[in-house]
C-alpha cells in the first residue's frame, strides 16, 4: 500500500468524486481561456484520479521529495488535466485556477517543468516522454530507490519510432520499475488515429517488445485501479504498460456525441451548460 | 547530394598502381597529424579518471563505444556504462532521465547522428531543461572519407542555434583531457567535437604552459601580419602553415577558440582590434553558420573591421576519398591553408 492510498483509504471523498472533481477543474480552466484539450481532459480524468489518489506516492508539500514516484507527463498538452488533478491533490493552490493560460501563470497551455510544481518534464513535442522515463528509471535503479516512474502518453505518441526504440530499450534494462499509460482515445489532430497510422494490435506490439500488457477501459474506475495494482505487482521482470480505451470528452454526453476532434471546439456559452450537465451527474 | 561525384558517375575509373596509392584510405579514422606525438584514446582516459573521483558520471553510448573511445571508460568502470544500442533518440532522451535523477551523463554517438537525428530531443529534454548532459561526438567536420554520410559538416551551426549548450571543438588530446574535468564542473549542457584512436598533440608543442581553459581563446603564437582564429583541429593547421609562412617571413598569429559558444569575444575583438593585421578564421566545417560566421557577427557588432577571410568548408555535401586528398580539395590540408593566407596578402 503506498503512502498515498493509505491517506486516501482514511478520506472519505470516493475515487468517483476525485474524478469528477478533476473533470469540473478541467472545464473551469478551459471556460477562462474559452478553449483548451477539454476533450482529453475529461476522458483521462478516471486515470489521474486512480494515479493520484490510489497508485502514486507524493508527498504534496514536497513535490520534489525524493521516494516519490515519478509522473511524466509525455503528452504536454494535456497538462489542463494535470494541473487539474494537481490543484486535487494539493500540489498546485486552486486559487489559481483562474490563471490558466495567462501571462505569468504557473500552468501555461503546455505543460513545462520550469514552470510548474508536480510537472516532472517537458512534454509536448510527442514520442520523447518515455525515452526520458527510461533514464529515470535506469537512474532510479542505480540509487536503488525504489519509487515508480509513470509515463502518460497517448495513442497519437504510437507513431513516433522514438516511442519503440524506448520500448525497446525499457525491456532490454529489465526496467520492472517503469509503468508506461496508454491514453488511448482514438483521436489525433487530423482524425482517427487508428486511421492515420494504425498501431493495432497494439498489446501484442508491447508483448512483443517485451512488457507485461494490460488494456482495459479507461473510464470504468474499477478496472483503472485493478489495472494499477496489477501493473505494480506483476511478477514479470521488466516494464509494464496499461492501455486505457478512453471516450473523449467522458462526462459531457453532449460532447461526447459530438464529431469530435483533437482540439473539441465549444462555443461561448457552452462552459456553463457543460459544468451545469457535470453537477447533474455529482458522486457522493 | 554530390556533383562532382553525380556528373562522372558513369565514367570509368582507371585502377592506381600500388605503387602510386595514397598510404591512407576513407578507412583511416585517426587524424594524420606529421611530426606530432600522439596519445592513445585521451577522451577515454581522461572520463575513467574524473568518474574516480565523482561517483555521479556515467557513461551511455548508441553502439559506439569503441568508435568514440568509450570503450575505455566501459572496461574501468562497466557498472556505470549503458549501452544504448542503435537507437540516437532513446540515448539523449535516457541521458536527460539520468541527469534528472542526479547523474552526469556522458552520451556518446557520431557527430552526424547526434546532430541529425536526435536534435529536437537534445534540444527539448537537454537544452530546454538546461540538464547537465555532455554529448561528446566523434567524426567532427571533415574527418571521415565516408561521405555526407558521416560527415557532420554543419553540426556547429545546428548547435550554435540552442541556448543554453556550450560547444566545444578541442584541437588536440591535451584539449581533450583538460575539458574533460571542465565539462564536469559545468553545471549545463554541452556539446564537443571528438578527436578519437590516437590524438595529436599539437598545442604544448607550440606553447609548453598551454591549458584548456572552458569559454576562453588562447593566443598560441605571435605573428604581425596574419591573425587566425581557429578551433578544433584547424588550430593545428594554422600552426603548420604559419611555421611554413615564417619561413617567406609572413608573421602569423595563432588565436586557438576551442569554445564556439559561448565565445569569448573578449579576447577575439582585443587581438583582432590590433591594427594591420589580416584576420583569417578557420574551422572544420561548412563557412554556414560556424566560428567564421560568429567571429565576423562579433567584430562588426563591435565596429573592429579588419581585412577579413574565412577558411571552412563549401556549401556542399563533400566528397568521399582518403581523407588527406579531401582535406586539400577543400582547403584544409596545411599547404592549402599557408597558399590561401599567401593569396590573401
Amino acid at each position: 500500500m503506498t503512502e498515498q492510498s493509505r491517506v486516501a483509504a482514511l478520506s472519505n471523498v470516493s475515487l468517483e468524486r476525485r474524478a469528477w472533481n478533476i473533470r469540473r477543474k478541467a472545464l473551469l480552466m478551459g471556460e477562462v481561456q474559452g478553449q483548451g484539450y477539454i476533450g482529453q481532459a475529461l476522458g483521462i480524468a478516471d486515470v489521474l484520479a486512480a494515479s493520484y489518489f490510489h497508485a502514486l506516492d507524493y508527498r504534496a508539500e514536497d513535490p520534489e521529495w525524493e521516494g516519490r514516484d515519478r509522473y511524466l507527463l509525455s503528452i504536454g498538452h494535456y497538462a489542463i488535466a494535470l494541473y487539474a488533478v494537481l490543484m486535487e491533490a494539493g500540489i498546485l493552490p486552486e486559487e489559481e485556477l483562474e490563471t490558466y493560460g495567462m501571462d505569468d501563470s504557473r500552468m501555461p497551455m503546455s505543460g513545462m517543468a520550469s514552470y510548474t510544481p508536480g510537472m516532472e518534464i517537458t512534454g509536448g513535442s510527442l514520442g520523447q516522454g518515455l525515452g526520458i522515463a527510461v533514464g529515470m528509471a535506469l537512474g532510479l535503479k542505480r540509487k536503488r530507490n525504489p519509487a515508480f516512474v509513470y509515463n502518460l502518453m497517448s495513442d497519437g505518441e504510437l507513431g513516433e519510432g522514438s516511442t519503440w526504440e524506448a520500448a525497446m530499450s525499457g525491456a532490454h534494462h529489465k526496467l520492472d520499475n517503469l509503468i508506461c499509460l496508454v491514453d488511448f482515445n482514438d483521436q489525433q489532430a487530423d482524425g482517427k488515429s487508428t486511421e492515420m497510422l494504425c498501431s493495432e494490435p497494439l498489446g501484442d506490439k508491447w508483448a512483443a517488445f517485451g512488457w507485461h500488457v494490460q488494456r482495459v477501459d479507461g473510464n470504468d474506475l474499477a478496472a483503472v485501479v485493478e489495472a494499477f495494482d496489477a501493473a505494480r505487482a506483476a511478477d514479470h521482470v521488466g516494464p509494464r504498460v496499461i492501455i486505457f480505451d478512453t471516450t473523449m470528452c467522458k462526462g459531457v454526453p453532449f460532447l461526447e456525441a459530438r464529431e469530435i476532434t483533437h482540439f473539441v471546439r465549444v462555443e461561448a456559452d457552452e462552459w456553463s451548460k457543460a459544468l451545469a450537465v457535470l453537477d447533474e451527474g455529482k458522486p457522493a | 547530394m554530390t556533383m562532382n561525384s553525380l556528373a562522372r558517375k558513369h565514367e570509368p575509373r582507371r585502377v592506381i598502381p600500388k605503387e602510386e596509392r595514397a598510404a591512407t584510405s576513407a578507412m583511416i579514422a585517426s587524424l594524420a597529424a606529421e611530426g606530432y606525438d600522439t596519445v592513445s584514446a585521451p577522451f577515454g582516459h581522461a572520463l575513467a579518471e574524473a568518474a574516480r573521483k565523482d561517483d555521479r558520471i556515467v557513461g551511455l553510448t548508441a553502439d559506439l563505444g569503441k568508435y568514440t573511445d568509450l570503450h575505455i571508460f566501459a572496461q574501468a568502470m562497466p557498472e556505470r556504462f549503458y549501452q544504448m544500442g542503435m537507437a540516437e533518440q532513446v540515448l539523449v532522451s535516457a541521458a536527460a532521465g539520468m541527469a534528472r535523477e542526479g547523474f552526469l551523463p556522458f552520451a556518446t554517438t557520431y557527430a552526424v547522428f547526434a546532430a541529425r537525428r536526435a536534435y529536437d530531443f537534445i534540444a527539448m529534454a537537454i537544452a530546454e531543461e538546461n540538464l547537465p548532459v555532455k554529448i561528446v561526438c566523434a567524426l567532427p567536420g571533415l574527418t571521415t572519407g565516408y561521405g555526407p554520410s558521416h560527415q557532420a559538416t554543419e553540426d556547429l551551426a545546428i548547435f550554435r542555434g540552442l541556448p543554453n549548450m556550450t560547444i566545444i571543438d578541442p584541437c588536440d588530446a591535451c584539449d581533450i583531457a583538460g575539458m574533460v574535468p571542465q565539462l564536469v564542473a559545468h553545471p549545463g549542457p554541452v556539446y564537443s567535437r571528438l578527436l578519437r584512436g590516437k590524438v595529436p598533440s599539437v598545442l604544448t608543442r607550440h606553447k609548453p604552459d598551454y591549458k584548456f581553459q572552458l569559454g576562453k581563446a588562447q593566443l598560441i603564437r605571435e605573428g604581425a601580419d596574419v591573425l587566425v582564429v581557429s578551433t578544433g583541429f584547424m588550430t593545428m593547421r594554422a600552426l603548420d602553415a604559419a611555421v611554413a609562412l615564417e619561413r617567406d617571413g609572413i608573421g602569423v598569429a595563432v588565436l586557438h577558440c576551442p569554445t564556439i559558444k559561448p565565445l569569448d569575444t573578449a579576447t577575439i575583438l582585443a587581438e583582432a582590434g590590433k591594427s594591420g593585421r589580416l584576420v583569417v578564421t578557420a574551422e572544420n566545417h561548412t563557412k554556414v553558420g560556424g566560428l567564421g560566421e560568429a567571429v565576423a557577427g562579433t567584430l562588426l557588432s563591435n565596429g573592429v573591421t579588419p581585412s577579413f577571410r574565412m577558411i571552412g568548408l563549401p556549401d556542399d555535401f563533400l566528397e568521399a576519398g582518403a581523407l588527406p586528398t579531401l582535406h586539400d580539395m577543400y582547403g584544409l590540408s596545411v599547404a592549402k591553408v599557408a597558399e590561401q593566407i599567401r593569396g590573401w596578402l
